[in-house]
């Protein structure tokens, strides 16, 4: 009896199975009882991992602490879409460095150091956004109301880029900017 | 008022048809491919300007049009087409009546209402452009969102009328035993259904409600995540829907029987109680959520549901192997396959989209939902390579396959243009194979999906991509053209030959008023099947397709550590 038909024998459940099948089974079993353990591993011995620190916040005290940051550290100014003016920060290594997202920019500019810690805080103050560093290809999605810290490293120095990879509107597809890192002193 | 209790016998197959299950059948078939069209219209158009050689629509058109291609394809097409899966695999297979026809049709009138609703949204005003996912806070009209709501209960009444017409099947016992395999299959498909659908209302309505101003905020984090549970859970409906046609194709080309009913059995119980909880594949890096959660979650809780489909893997292309073999198609691991019926449609659908789900869709999806290797995956156009690989390789090509064999049996009409038909599923698993492969290529170099313009529009702080990355858009294009070609040719088959084809003619014929009753017992005696089926036969009768199993298995542990060990290039995170 073929599978669009009722199974010939009633008691289906006590035939025997067959070798080729169970041994894929198993297999198929180990293989996916390693796929489930390799991401704890990673969280214990590889280096790239989320933390998962988040806090709810609002833009109006986020874009405070960002301004804050700016007036403390800016170095200098960059253009962007339009003629807009953005703020280049330097802060300092070790510190906590914020970046907004918003239809359809990212403020402000950050410059780091090469093999410096820092702690990266990303909110967005509209819509969803996706903060995607390039060429490195490091993803996070970006959320209103959502403060996401992230511990970074940037391991080589040059200039990257940040472009949005969650759909935001008509414009998306101009909001990029820029993020340097510099080389070790 | 009576029941209709008229049936027809078909003269090829044998199957019975109930009357209303069977224009029910036809007329969701029939809505579902008129969405398939719609959809293939808008994947030229959003083809043509991802492309960015040609770049044919503006930025508002290319949104608008994507939001639509996203929605009649993901959604309509393929609940349209499920639903008439759910009668057949519920009435047919069980020579039983659908239970509640009338209910039915206000089930499908539903669904069409709220499919021409969701699309006056997008197309007519305009101002739906939120993409299939409609993230909130980006809104858009309420006709949008109540389309949608309109439609998922319109596909719930079909759900409940499947399940009713299984009770109807038990109590008027019109079979014996269990459930056919393929039925089986279609329980899980529904019962996953009805969670999707529970899902889709507990977000979707608080949505809508947003929409017309009654509720003053929706939490784009507590959106995400339902609308997951939502979004996630209904693709894994057409998972267990197109292995269950898988199995069906199975029986019908080769009169395969399942290798074991309780392994196969057991691997649609893992989706039922696994494959629900994937809403966390979308979430591996957003804020608020704990690791442990992440992993739990996008795990199917220890990888459980992976293993199903890693079952049936094996198990359809099995049974094939020992029909075939049965047959005397027995020398060396593969004359079975080589043997195979290649130049009928509805195997060559089937077998590409086993291929096709497995290689592409299969270790693409579990890669994403890696917590750490989304990391460099998330949003980027690995993420519709994938499932392009998963949707429309695995369960429209299996869908395909499936009406190759119903437009004779169904709609009594022969396949008109042969020769197309025979090499429409080549053309169209080659396109979309070249699709996905290049669409994940150009994702692992971080192209972002949903955009309009990867050199940003003039934006002096924009990004260059390297050279590789717009080759490998331009030939993803290419093979998105070659796909359009082969679902063009699919719609010209089906369409010409359920209005045109030559009918078949059946002398004599009549429908039959079928009485209740009990069914003739299962035509082979139990004591034989016991001993018949058991690992004495045919022990490693499948060695070829374990052949192929180990192959795959290969291939899926490369492929993912060639991940990892991307993954540990990139800037240490914490």
């Amino acid at each position: 009896m073929s599978a669009i038909q009722p199974p010939s024998n009633r008691l289906w459940w006590k035939e025997p199975i067959e070798r080729v099948e169970i041994t894929w089974v198993l297999i198929a079993f180990v293989w996916c009882m390693f796929l489930f353990f390799m991401m704890p591993y990673w969280h214990v011995f590889g280096k790239q991992n989320l933390a998962n620190e988040a806090y709810r916040n609002t833009p109006e005290k986020y874009t405070a602490k960002v301004q804050e940051m700016i007036s403390k550290y800016k170095v200098r100014e960059e253009t962007g879409l339009n003629d807009v003016k953005i703020p280049v920060v330097k802060p300092p290594a070790g510190s906590d460095v914020y970046l907004i997202a918003r239809l359809w920019q990212w403020e402000p500019i950050l410059e780091l150091e090469e093999g410096q810690t820092y702690r990266l805080h990303l909110m967005s103050l509209d819509w969803l956004h996706g903060f995607s560093l390039q060429p490195e290809n490091i993803n996070i999605e970006v959320h209103p109301n959502y403060e996401h810290i992230l511990t970074v490293q940037p391991s080589k120095p040059g200039t990257y880029s940040i472009i949005c990879n969650e759909y935001c509107g008509l414009n998306h597809h101009t909001m990029v900017s820029k993020l340097f890192v510099t080389a070790k002193k | 008022m009576a029941i209709n209790r008229m049936f027809r016998t078909c003269p090829t197959t044998g199957l019975k048809f109930h009357q209303p299950a069977e224009s029910l059948m036809r007329w969701n078939a029939v809505v579902g491919v008129v969405a398939l069209l719609v959809g293939g219209i808008l994947a030229l158009l959003v083809t043509l300007t991802r492309w960015q050689a040609v770049h044919l629509l503006s930025p508002d058109m290319f949104y608008m049009v994507l939001t639509g291609h996203g929605l009649n394809m993901l959604v309509f097409w393929i609940i349209f087409f499920e639903i008439a899966v759910l009668y057949f695999a519920s009435s047919t297979l069980l020579n039983c009546r659908l239970a509640t026809p009338r209910l039915a049709w206000v089930g499908f009138w539903l669904m069409v209402v709220g499919m021409l609703m969701n699309n006056y949204a997008v197309f007519v005003r305009g101002d739906s452009s939120v993409m299939f996912t409609s993230y909130a806070p980006m809104g858009a009209h309420w006709s949008f969102y109540l389309g949608l709501i309109l439609f998922a209960v319109g596909a719930l009444i079909g759900c409940f009328v499947f399940f009713g017409t299984l009770v109807v099947g038990k109590a008027e016992r019109t079979y014996n035993g269990s459930v056919p395999l393929v039925t089986f299959g279609a329980v899980t498909a529904a019962v996953i259904a009805v969670f999707t659908i529970a899902s889709g209302a507990i977000i979707l309505i608080p949505t809508f409600l947003w929409s017309i101003g009654l509720v003053p905020n929706i939490d784009s984090l507590m959106y995400r995540h339902i609308w997951w549970a939502f979004g996630h859970s209904s693709q894994q409906i057409n998972v267990s829907a197109h292995v269950a046609v898988w199995y069906a194709g199975a029986a019908i080309v080769f009169g395969a029987k399942p290798m074991s009913e309780k392994v196969s059995r057991t691997a649609f119980l893992l989706y039922i109680l696994f494959i629900t909880i994937a809403s966390a594949h979308h979430l591996l890096v957003d804020p608020g959520l704990t690791s442990s959660w992440k992993i739990l979650n996008t795990s199917y809780a220890f990888y459980l549901a992976v293993l199903a489909s890693m079952v049936h893997g094996l198990t359809v292309p099995g049974s094939i192997e020992v029909a075939q073999r049965a047959k005397g198609f027995n020398k060396g691991l593969f004359e079975w396959l080589r043997k195979a019926p290649w130049g009928n449609p509805a195997f060559a659908s089937i077998f590409i989209s086993i291929i096709g789900f497995g290689f592409l869709g299969g270790i693409s999806g579990v890669i994403l939902g890696t917590e750490q290797l989304n990391i460099i995956m998330h949003n980027t156009f690995y993420v519709p390579g994938h499932f392009h690989a998963t949707v429309v390789l695995g369960t429209t090509m299996a869908f395909m396959g499936m009406t190759y064999f119903l437009i004779p049996v169904m709609f009594r009409r022969e396949l008109a243009f042969p020769k197309v038909a025979q090499w429409q599923p080549y053309v169209f698993g080659l396109g979309m194979t070249v699709f996905s492969l290049f669409m994940m290529g150009a994702g692992t170099l971080g192209v972002p999906r949903r955009h309009w313009d990867i050199s940003f529009s003039g934006n002096p702080l924009g990004f260059e991509f390297p050279g590789t990355a717009w080759l490998m858009i331009g030939l993803l294009a290419i093979g998105g053209l070659i796909a359009v070609v082969g679902g063009g040719m699919y719609l010209l088959v089906t369409v010409y030959s359920v209005f045109l084809g030559k009918k078949i003619e059946t002398p004599g014929f009549q429908m039959v008023h079928a009485k209740d009753g009990v069914a003739a017992a299962p035509a082979a005696p139990v004591a034989a099947s016991l001993t018949g089926s058991g690992s004495g036969t045919h022990a490693f009768g499948a060695s070829g397709t374990f052949v192929l199993a180990l192959v795959f298995l290969v291939a899926f542990v490369l492929y993912y550590f060639i991940n990892w060990k991307y993954l540990s290039t990139v800037w240490p995170l914490k």
